[in-house]
């Protein structure tokens, strides 16, 4: 075209961005790679394609690990990682700075290989992936700085085995190795095996940045690796990637004791209320849905629009979908960039043929004739049975439906089994803050979406998996408390044969929705003294006395919404009662334990019950320095249900040290209580009865928590399972979870002094809690 | 449907709205829609701020869309020192905004400029040196900045230029109406105003840097278009901050509104504050990708700007040779 001819068309014509020098890595590393190991890279080994996937090019051959290879990355990690952690912050720091700076000095290197492996367009990689990789790294720089003076009673959980997915590769490693480096792990990690090759650059770089030996380790090959690390002599997996694949791992790690982090899956909601900017709303979801090809775990893949502005929000979405350009990802004009795999293109494209309902319209726009496209498409008048509103389909198709109430499109945003995020729009500051809180999802933009930052905690509730990662938060993940734990030892219930001193029945029944209630099974348990003398029968609860907790629990949803101020005037009321009666309970701990230690336990629960009640309105959040004009607000939410089995040891504090800290942070409690002294909790009924305790938000059932706790960890309904059983279930419970993947807090055996500072405080409080990051960009 | 005709007489009209779109004609004020509007200004502004780096012109597509850029400028002067003589030289650079010899070997030997503004008293000045050139010949008008002259003298100003000869009126509106709220006031006014030129166009300046909001901005461009302006503009070029792609973006998209709901399209003038040749690439794709090809022609869009044609001669001639050029290389306006 002659340049009087571009000047009737007004194209933009191509505009390239050079792969030479990425190719040019490649070539120079002999087009093999090895792993990373130790330090080094291993020789190439057989393996497989590297491809390009907007051309089909193969980019470079890469290496399967082998057992062997996997075994020598653990090792090496395991070996640096005492070194590493007593190097202390400051060194850690400095190093974690020279990864962030290499970063930046070869950020277009990074960004142009990311695009030629992945199919991203070379506008996201170079001005989102690549950007954020190197704020991660400088953000936890700054967290290794402060570690000592900060986190004095957190240490390195040891060697993390870190899984990795192919749509952020780059991002997704940096989001795993800042902050596990900064706390003092060390780390094998696979990239997937489409997209490794970014991270075969950053090992490149590990070594110019001084990071030790035997620190960063870089396994590559598919899935059957991972499987490896999952089951290697790790303490830690954190993965990224399908709730599928999630939920395998959470079965294969459980009852490890290695610590786990998911980030999954996602159906995420994009709410447009009728009074926000229609024209910002449009733009919002091309970063939502368009945004790497659809191919992101947080991707607003439902839109739910007012029905006043529907027609209209519509008629201006098709448009600016037909403005979207698709086509090469090298391309500096390009919005829309390759699918990442033939296989991920054929699953999108099989996913929307087979969906009959609604009107489904592709935008019209050319599709480069070879290579992995799929048009940008939405589908409206779908209804939340269909399955695309269920299903995730991780590409760029976007499905739709109408709602008339703020109430109805709260509803409808929580109706599936994910969490990750929600995004919504509106210029009514009550009713975006009004709305935000009650979205299930671990991250809630406002007027905005898929803004990202280190400062910022990122993940998700329900089957989008559990933990965050970036913020003080998501050190959580990568600590955990210093000091040495005892194996827990068992302790079998007293035996006698006395019959019963008091003639009068002392069955005690379960606690249910505010009621005692009579065990479904039928069946009791005699419950005997040191002595051998009959104290009581206790009641064995079932699967259907655990469901019908659950059942009143669910029906108390208002307790969530309640001020911390409130709930803190019932945990007083509480501790108020008990003190009237200590003298009663203290006998009844005697009689059941033996000894005369009742007194000292019943003086720590009134303590304990104080120490939550004060607790109730102080476990704050936190408003995160994130660079927007707007604030990025870390809310705690209560995780909801919580089951507990509680202690057997300490059996009225260790029942109230499971209970005052959920119902503090406003969850609802089904509490197994101690198998061998049951009958103390009994008692709390006839407390939690006279204490404004409001039916249904504490439920107690007796009998035994090996028959309990798969129920519990089973239970769709219940969002978190606690566990410090005498009985060891670690490995029951944390199977049994992955249904709905919730989270387990479990005590893998090993005891815990509830008399001491580890049977309360902070650790209880975040396992209470799940934080909520609301990002509330703002200007007039 | 460009400017870029030998035969200037038959070229000259395509200038102006009338021959290719009918005229706006406005319609009743309608608060509804006016009080309907939203502008979240944060992501208008991650819009904008994203925007240079999702659309990059390069190589002969640059060349082509920097001389249609040039196509589009109001090649502006509007200083209280202007000379009849500085308005000669002015309109002799309308006429031929870029050498001679680069415009022929970039294959557009008759581009000129989309037309030349200036005060009333200079008008005579510039219809004489533009005089065959089929270059239209705009006048700022009605009290010119502020815009609080007398409003019956606002209004002869305007007849007064329009039997003169320009061909463009660039009015500027009441602040303070939007700032009180009075939209009835400021349908009127325009309205008045619109009457007052006759067949000449009116562009509406809405002191965009004075009005306080964006949703202040897309109010105004609305009512501004129901009163019946043919182009609504940013800035008069004297207020502190003149035009920005946010205020821009609004701007279009309220245009954009407009023509979905009544069929007319108006025209846009960002004006003040664009030097650069890559900011006027920038303007251009938000035009092309908010509006559409269509506003990309001088009947509907045009930057108000004195400044600019020097950077993109430059660019010019660096596309034409491969050497940076220097600006004393180029015929100052």
């Amino acid at each position: 075209m002659t340049v009087k001819e571009i000047f009737e068309t007004m194209d933009y014509g191509p505009a390239p961005e050079a792969a030479g020098d990425a190719l040019a890595w490649i070539v120079g590393q002999g087009a093999q790679f090895g792993h990373f190991i130790n330090g080094a890279f291993t020789d190439p080994a057989p393996g497989f394609d590297s491809k390009n996937p907007a051309t089909g090019e193969v980019l470079a051959t890469l290496s399967q690990a082998t057992q062997a290879d996997v075994d020598a990355a653990v090792k090496a990690a395991r070996t640096a990682q005492p070194k590493w952690a007593s190097a202390g912050g400051h060194a850690r720091a400095r190093v974690l700075y020279a990864i962030a700076r290499l970063l930046q000095k070869h950020s277009r290197l990074f960004a142009v290989l990311e695009t030629l492996d992945n199919g991203k367009p070379i506008r996201e990689a170079r001005d989102i992936d690549v950007p954020l990789a190197q704020r991660h790294f400088y953000y936890h720089a700054g967290m290794a700085q402060l570690m000592e003076a900060e986190l004095p009673d957190r240490e390195a959980l040891g060697v993390c085995g870190q899984i990795i997915p192919w749509n952020f590769p780059l991002l997704m490693l940096a989001w795993k190795i800042a902050p596990a480096l900064a706390m003092g792990n060390t780390v094998v990690l696979k990239p997937a095996e489409y997209t490794s090759l970014t991270a075969l650059l950053f090992a490149d770089i590990c070594r110019q940045a001084g990071v030790p030996k035997g620190v960063v380790n870089i396994v590559t090959g598919d899935g059957a690796v991972g499987e490896m690390i999952v089951t290697a002599d790790v303490d830690k997996i954190a993965f990224t990637g399908s709730t599928a694949v999630g939920r395998r791992i959470r079965q294969a790690t459980a009852g490890t004791g290695k610590a786990l982090t998911l980030e999954l899956g996602g159906k995420s909601p994009y709410i447009v209320f009728d009074d926000a900017d229609l024209d910002s709303a449009v733009e919002g979801l091309v970063d939502a849905i368009w945004f790497n090809q659809g191919q992101v775990c947080c991707a607003a893949s439902r839109l739910l629009v007012h029905e006043p502005v529907a027609d209209a929000f519509y008629a201006k979405l098709r448009t600016r979908m037909d403005k979207l350009r698709i086509g090469d990802p090298l391309d500096k004009s390009i919005d829309v960039g390759a699918v990442v795999d033939p296989v991920q293109l054929d699953t999108i494209t099989q996913m929307v043929n087979d969906n009959t309902a609604g009107v489904t319209y592709q935008a019209q726009t050319p599709l480069p004739a070879e290579g992995c496209y799929y048009p940008p498409t939405l589908i409206t008048g779908l209804n939340t049975a269909d399955t695309l509103m269920q299903e995730e389909i991780f590409g760029p198709v976007l499905v739709s439906t109408t709602f008339r109430t703020p109430t109805e499109a709260v509803e409808l945003a929580n109706n599936t089994r994910y969490g990750l995020a929600a995004t919504l729009w509106t210029e009514n500051v009550n009713l975006a803050l009004d709305v935000a809180p009650k979205l299930a999802a671990g991250v809630v933009w406002v007027n905005a979406t898929n803004l990202f930052d280190a400062a910022a905690g990122f993940g998700g509730v329900r089957e989008s998996g559990f933990g965050r990662e970036g913020g003080w938060e998501g050190l959580m993940a990568y600590t955990k408390p210093t000091g040495t734990t005892k194996p827990l030892k068992p302790i079998p219930a007293f035996t006698g044969h006395d019959t019963p001193t008091d003639p009068l029945d002392r069955t005690a029944k379960l606690y249910i929705g505010g009621k005692q209630a009579r065990p479904d099974g039928g069946y009791s348990r005699n419950v005997y003294g040191k002595n051998g003398a009959l104290l009581g029968q206790t009641s064995l609860a079932n699967r259907k006395d655990l469901r019908n907790a659950v059942e009143a629990a669910a029906a108390v949803k208002g307790w969530a919404k309640t001020t911390g101020h409130l709930r803190a005037q019932i945990l007083y009321y509480i501790a108020e009662n008990l003190s009237a009666r200590a003298d009663e309970f203290a006998a009844r701990l005697n009689a059941m334990q033996g000894g005369r230690s009742g007194e000292k336990e019943v003086a720590a629960s009134i303590q304990r019950l104080f120490t939550y009640a004060a607790w109730a309105d102080k476990y704050d959040g936190a408003a995160k320095g994130v660079p927007l004009r707007g604030v990025a607000l870390a809310m705690h939410e209560p995780v909801g249900i919580i089951g507990a089995l509680c202690p057997d040891t300490a059996p009225l504090l260790g029942l109230i040290s499971c209970m005052a800290p959920a119902i503090a942070m406003g969850n609802r409690v089904i509490l197994a209580a101690s198998q061998p002294f049951p009958l103390a909790a009994a008692d709390v009924y006839q407390v939690l009865d006279t204490s404004d305790v409001p039916p249904g938000v504490v439920n107690i059932l007796t009998g035994d928590h090996a028959d309990l706790a798969p129920h519990m960890a089973k239970h769709l309904n219940i969002d978190a399972v606690w566990s410090f059983s005498g009985s060891d279930l670690s490995a029951t419970i944390e199977h049994a979870a992955a249904g709905n993947l919730k989270r387990t807090w479990v005590n893998n055996g090993q005891a815990r002094d509830w008399m001491g500072a580890e049977g309360e405080g902070r650790s209880f409080l975040a396992a209470a809690t799940e934080v909520k990051t609301v990002w509330i960009p703002y200007g007039e | 449907m460009h400017n870029v005709s030998t035969d200037t007489a038959a070229h000259a009209p395509s200038q102006l709205p009338q021959v290719t779109e009918p005229r706006n004609p406005g319609q009743p004020l309608d608060m509804d829609w006016v009080r309907r509007v939203q502008a979240n200004t944060s992501a208008i502004e991650r819009r904008c701020a994203t925007l240079p780096g999702r659309r990059s012109i390069k190589k002969d597509h640059q060349a082509a869309w920097l001389l249609k850029a040039v196509s589009l400028i109001d090649l502006t002067t509007l200083s209280g020192d202007d000379t009849e003589r500085r308005v000669q030289r002015l309109c002799a650079k309308a006429r031929q905004p870029v050498r001679a010899e680069m415009l022929e070997a970039l294959g557009l030997p008759d581009l000129t400029t989309g037309a030349v503004c200036v005060y009333h008293e200079m008008i005579p000045a510039a219809l004489r040196a533009l005089d065959g050139t089929g270059i239209p010949v705009a006048a700022v008008s009605t009290g010119f900045p502020a815009g609080l002259s007398p409003f019956a003298l606002r209004l002869q100003e305007i007849q007064q230029s329009v039997a003169l000869g320009a061909e463009e009126i660039d009015i500027v509106i009441s602040r303070r109406h939007v700032l009180e709220g009075n939209w009835q006031a400021l349908y009127d006014e325009m309205a008045q105003m619109r009457a007052a030129c006759g067949d000449a166009h009116i562009k509406a300046i809405l002191a965009t840097g004075e009005l306080g909001t964006l949703r202040n901005v897309a109010r105004a461009s609305l009512v501004c278009m129901m009163a019946g302006a043919d182009f609504i503009k940013t800035s008069t070029g004297k207020e502190s901050v003149n035009a920005t792609l946010p205020v821009s973006l609004v701007m279009i998209r309220a245009i954009r509104d407009f023509y979905d709901h009544t069929g007319h399209r108006v025209g846009y003038k960002p004006a003040g504050g664009i030097s650069k040749a890559k900011d006027a690439l920038v303007y251009l794709s938000l035009i092309k990708e908010e509006l559409g090809d269509r506003w990309l022609q001088p009947d509907l869009f045009r930057f108000g700007a004195s400044s600019l044609l020097g950077d993109i001669e430059r660019q010019l001639e660096h596309h034409l040779t491969g050497a940076y050029s220097a600006g004393y290389r180029h015929a100052i306006g």
